[in-house]
């Protein structure tokens, strides 16, 4: 993982400092602010890979702070930290211009796996490649077709959805969580083992036959999807 | 403030004195107007008079001449009550009549004029005259004229009957003031007693109603609906937080219990580790159960309408069994799917989707084969039967009946209504985890979409069946045949 440049603006001094060294112990730069008319200058100003903006903030509150980014156009990724975890709080915060929504409290792991995924659509308007190729692993968006070592492998519609989502993230850890938002469009916590099961038959079907796994389990955060074993 | 400023104070009062401005004047106005007609009448009487007199001279005149005239002037003149007369030559010398002065050149004009005058007996001074000049031949001049003073006494009477009433009308009207005023305060003042006792505290406290059926009874009345309605939502708020307070605490003490454990066990970092992994998992399973329990109360309220929307439910159910087709297969459970296809419904897709996730779950973790449970079918102690659970989405007359089945124990009839109350497990679930809400939170996403949640023996097994109104509509689109029924998934 690259490094990346981070913005936090949270106005509690604990949650702010806790997530600057987490982001910090694995790599990243972190500048952080605390109210919101501080922070939208230094996102106005900084060139931030992603912005991670709580919802209620002093001065200026968080929906505002996107409201006011996105209409001097500055595009750059925001995740929407809140307290209000409903799903019409979640809509909200989407329809501001938030790129993606984590409710508290939250664990560092998905905050980190969120945030590492939303700042790769970093290069906005290079359009959605139809190819997506990963080692010998190839997919075509167009076709729906997927093949390794140019045997063709079958999918379900919902596994194929699966692989390409995995795909297009690949070597970012991507949580449960996220799976079940991109893959099957609901917002819940999945509370037993459906989608480890869905990973582990798509990893049956892509890894089953072939000397290097591709289809990885990080424990504790969720799966990634790797060329080459780190 | 003295108990007369406070009086004054009040809108009864003021209002009293607004119509008794507005009175008095009204009446003041009649009586000046009334003034005025009279003085009309007077004036035209006087005019009347004057011309017959001056007529009857005339007459005189033409028939005696100047001399003759002086006669009759003199001889009127000496009349008690006579009106006022004066005839005087060119040189402006007194003839005859009644008047000794007028003043300088009143009689050059003919006509009316009103004028003061001194008379030759009295000289009272002030007096005043309405008159009429007559120029004769020769340079004679004649007046004919009625002393004022009547009507100045007619104006004297109507000021008095004007100050008179006027002055009863204020003391009558502030007088009727206080009084009202008095009464309408006495019952302000007691009805904002009474609410500064509900504000300090006091909610059984009601505003005093005396009865009459007046305004300010029905406003009393209103106020007491409204306090009711408030002490209702209050109850039900009271209740909710109370339950989620009650609902916290047994799973904040169990973590708080293993944390202490944990720190008297001295132990290495490894057990420390492991503790401390204990804890992040059971306040993550707090934050679940505390969520479930908002977004109960939140479908409790109706709070979340807002999120409502139409979608496809057969498509959004359709996800969750997909979701749930690899598990159930895992589990060695025969998963059948039926959805009708083409239904549409106006809702929370997230709630349903949601809810139908946790009956699955559910459906998969209690239905399966469990040895403990007491099969009557002889041979079956030797193999449990393969659980089967379904999940049924069809229309059933105005309601659409999303049903989720299983082959599992099912739940005794006596324990129906309140297996769906708030952490509620049965025996037998209580060795697995979970946190009890599940049904409730299914039970109450029914509810806010005007449905409702039932339990049914499936026999054996338990049948729950979600029952929501059918608000699409009823858009039947002509679907394709060969969609009619989607396939089982598995």
């Amino acid at each position: 993982m690259t490094s990346m440049r981070i913005l936090i603006i949270e106005d509690d001094r604990d949650a702010a400092s806790y997530l600057s060294k987490a982001f910090r112990e694995v790599g990243h730069t972190v500048d952080s602010a605390s109210d919101g008319v501080n922070g939208y200058d230094l996102a106005h100003d900084g060139d931030y890979d992603v912005a991670i903006v709580d919802r209620m903030l002093p001065k200026m509150d968080g929906l505002s702070l996107i409201g006011a980014l996105r209409a001097q156009k500055i595009e750059t990724p925001v995740l929407i930290l809140s307290a209000l975890g409903q799903v019409d709080d979640r809509v909200k915060g989407l329809r501001a211009g938030g790129d993606d929504y984590l409710a508290k409290p939250y664990a560092f792991s998905e905050l980190l796996a969120r945030v590492e995924v939303l700042a790769r659509r970093r290069p906005k308007g290079a359009g959605e490649e139809t190819h997506l190729r990963l080692g010998d692993l190839e997919l075509d968006r167009l076709t729906h077709k997927v093949a390794r070592g140019g045997e063709e492998i079958v999918l379900q519609p919902r596994e194929f959805r699966l692989l390409e989502y995995l795909m297009r993230n690949a070597g970012k850890v991507v949580t449960r969580t996220m799976l079940l938002e991109h893959v099957w469009d609901y917002h819940f916590d999945p509370q037993t083992n459906v989608i480890d099961v869905h990973v582990s038959r798509l990893r049956g079907k892509i890894d089953k036959d072939f000397a290097t796994p591709l289809l990885h389990t990080v424990r504790g955060a969720g799966y990634v999807l790797r060329d080459s074993p780190r | 403030m003295t108990a007369l400023a406070k009086l004054a104070r009040t809108t009864a009062f003021k209002l009293t004195l607004a119509f008794l401005a507005l009175s008095a004047v009204s009446s003041g106005l009649v009586l000046g107007l009334v003034g005025w007609q009279v003085g009309a009448v007077v004036d035209q009487e006087m005019t009347q008079t004057i011309e017959a007199e001056a007529n009857g001279l005339s007459e005189q005149y033409d028939q005696g001449g100047i001399r003759r005239l002086g006669l009759i002037l003199d001889e009127r003149s000496r009349e008690p009550g006579s009106s006022l007369y004066l005839l005087t030559n060119a040189a402006g010398e007194t003839l005859a009549g009644n008047v000794a002065r007028l003043p300088d050149g009143a009689l050059d004009r003919p006509g009316f004029i009103e004028t003061p005058y001194e008379t030759v007996d009295v000289s009272t001074p002030g007096r005043r005259a309405l008159a009429r000049i007559f120029v004769l031949p020769g340079g004679f001049r004649l007046m004919v004229g009625h002393d004022l003073r009547d009507k100045a006494r007619i104006g004297a009477v109507m000021f008095h009957a004007l100050a008179i009433s006027l002055f009863c009308l204020a003391a009558l009207g502030a007088l009727g003031g206080l009084l009202v005023s008095r009464r309408v305060l006495r019952r302000i003042d007691a009805m904002s007693n009474s609410s500064r006792a509900i504000m300090a505290g006091d909610l059984a406290q009601r505003l005093p109603v005396s009865g009459s059926g007046d305004e300010l009874d029905r406003l009393a009345l209103n106020l007491n609906d409204m306090l009711a309605r408030i002490g209702e939502l209050m109850a039900g708020l009271r209740e909710v937080s109370d339950n989620i307070a009650h609902d916290l605490r047994t799973p904040l003490t169990r973590l708080r219990n293993h944390a202490e454990e944990a720190l008297r066990a001295s132990g290495d970092p490894q057990s420390y580790r492991a503790a401390l992994e204990r804890t992040i998992e059971e306040s993550d399973s707090l934050i679940r159960i505390f969520n479930a329990l908002l977004m109960i109360a939140r479908a409790e309220a109706g709070a979340d309408r807002a999120g409502m929307s139409e979608f496809d439910l057969g498509a959004a159910i359709n996800g969750i069994a997909e979701l749930y087709e690899p598990a159930a297969e895992e589990a060695g459970v025969d998963f059948d799917v039926r959805i009708e296809p083409g239904l549409r419904l106006v809702g929370n897709r997230e709630l349903i989707g949601q809810t139908i996730a946790n009956l699955l779950d559910n459906a998969l973790k209690y239905g399966a084969g469990d040895e403990t449970r007491a099969l009557p079918a002889p041979g079956a102690a030797v193999a449990p039967p393969r659980n089967a659970v379904s999940l049924d989405v069809r229309r059933v007359g105005a309601e659409v009946e999303i049903a989720v089945a299983d082959r599992g124990p099912g739940v005794a009839v006596a324990d129906r209504a309140r297996v769906l109350d708030r952490f509620v497990r049965l025996e037998g679930a209580r060795s697995r985890p979970g946190s009890g809400l599940g049904l409730s939170l299914a039970a109450a996403v029914a509810r806010m979409h005007g449905g409702s949640l039932r339990l049914e023996d499936n026999g054996p097994g338990l049948r729950v069946v979600v029952a929501l109104p059918f608000s699409g509509a009823a858009r039947q689109l002509p679907a394709p045949a060969a969609t009619a029924l989607m396939p089982a998934l598995s």
